[in-house]
């Protein structure tokens, strides 16, 4: 994409990017021979499409992350689980993992906390009375 | 007024670079992948993942170092297939494959996902068809490139039912996969597992065979015979209803090409 500046027939310059937090992005071009600046304003949907290919708008300034898309976007319905609490999980016997694993999301998922750690598991523990598990 | 290409300063967005950045990611994660096979029908419920996880894990048994990526992103049934039904576990943190049964390396959407919950992505819902597809391919592009998979003699691909993934697949990893076909004997599933087929060859896939799935029991028909005929490649297994590990072991030696990692002292 962009932006040319038809008074003075020159090629706008990317000059800044901000992500309000609504969904939407802005951008911002400017003249380098007039200084007039536009700003590209995309709605919910725009933002998304661009969103959705691993890409950015004025260019990339940081390496992607690990699973970038994934975790930035999809849906995954309770905590997640730090490495630790994984390990922790791990140790449990198979046939009772499952219900194990519930009541800790159960737990994390009331009191809004978005990751569990060995620490949250503790806590959970002593409150619900699960000494063993 | 001048055109696109008639702006001669670079796009400082460089979406076309970023793209480019992407593949090139890909490409170096699965250096180390002797050999790269999608699992596909153009039908539903034939049995593909089942046949993916089973092969993976007969080369795995047969000392051959195996991955599975679960390209079913809505509908993935790897993790409970390779975990003996352990609750899925995320690995968002943790970029390095869960080994699964037979210490076959895997990765999966299930992995992500609250048991029984649908993939939802964040955003607006409003024509979500518009970026939904775009979306499903990023995540298939970091399955790929972000796990660290390491040295591999085979890695398996499991798609869901259709081309529209494996169209994906052709763009993501930059030359065409070569296919492995399933189908269940009736002719329904022949007419469909043809045009998944035809799209394979048009892409430049190499057809590697046809696996002919729930053999012998009241689903009648010939299909892999008829597809085998009509695209010149073997019908390399025929697996029956309640099959024996052998029936995979047999398989695994006619995948071409899938050797062992120890096999030239690597």
């Amino acid at each position: 994409m962009k932006f040319l500046c038809v008074e003075c027939d020159q090629q706008m310059a990317f000059a800044e990017r901000d992500l309000p937090g609504d969904g939407t992005l802005a951008a911002t071009f400017k003249c380098p021979k007039c200084g007039r600046v536009v700003a590209m304003l995309t709605n919910p949907m725009e933002t998304q499409l661009v969103s959705s290919l691993g890409v950015e708008i004025g260019g990339r300034t940081v390496p992607a992350e690990p699973f970038e898309t994934v975790r930035a976007n999809v849906v995954t319905g309770g905590p997640s689980w730090s490495a630790g609490a994984q390990e922790r999980l791990g140790r449990v016997p198979s046939f009772v993992r499952g219900m194990v694993k519930k009541i800790y999301a159960d737990y994390a998922k009331e009191r809004g906390i978005a990751e569990i750690t060995p620490s949250i598991m503790d806590t959970a523990r002593a409150e619900l009375g699960l000494e063993g598990m | 007024m001048r055109t696109y290409h008639q702006l001669t300063d670079p796009d400082r967005s460089g979406l076309a670079a970023q793209i480019g950045a992407q593949r090139q990611r890909v490409a170096e994660r699965l250096a180390g992948v002797r050999r790269i096979v999608v699992v596909m029908s153009g039908k539903g419920g034939v049995g593909k993942s089942y046949v993916t996880a089973n092969l993976g894990r007969a080369a795995a048994r047969s000392g051959r170092a195996v991955g599975v990526v679960d390209a079913d992103l809505n509908g993935p049934t790897i993790p409970s297939l390779l975990q003996d039904g352990d609750a899925p576990r995320t690995t968002q943190d943790r970029p390095e494959p869960t080994r699964g049964l037979d210490e076959v390396r895997y990765v999966s959407m299930g992995q992500f996902l609250e048991a029984g919950a649908p993939l939802a992505f964040k955003g607006p819902s409003a024509e979500s068809f518009v970026w939904r597809g775009a979306m499903e391919a990023s995540a298939l592009r970091e399955f790929l490139a972000d796990v660290e998979w390491g040295a591999l003699d085979l890695l398996l691909l499991d798609l869901p039912p259709g081309m529209q993934r494996y169209l994906e697949l052709c763009d993501i990893l930059g030359n065409p996969p070569a296919v492995l076909t399933v189908t269940i004997p009736t002719p329904e599933s022949r007419d469909a597992v043809r045009r998944a087929m035809r799209a394979a060859v048009d892409h430049g896939s190499e057809l590697l065979g046809i696996v002919e799935n729930m053999v012998g029991g009241e689903l009648k028909g010939t299909a892999a015979d008829d597809l085998a005929r009509e695209f010149a490649i073997p019908v390399i297994a025929r697996i029956p209803w309640h099959p024996t590990p052998d029936a995979w072991n047999q398989l695994v030696t006619r995948i071409p090409d899938a050797r062992r990692t120890t096999d030239d002292g690597r």
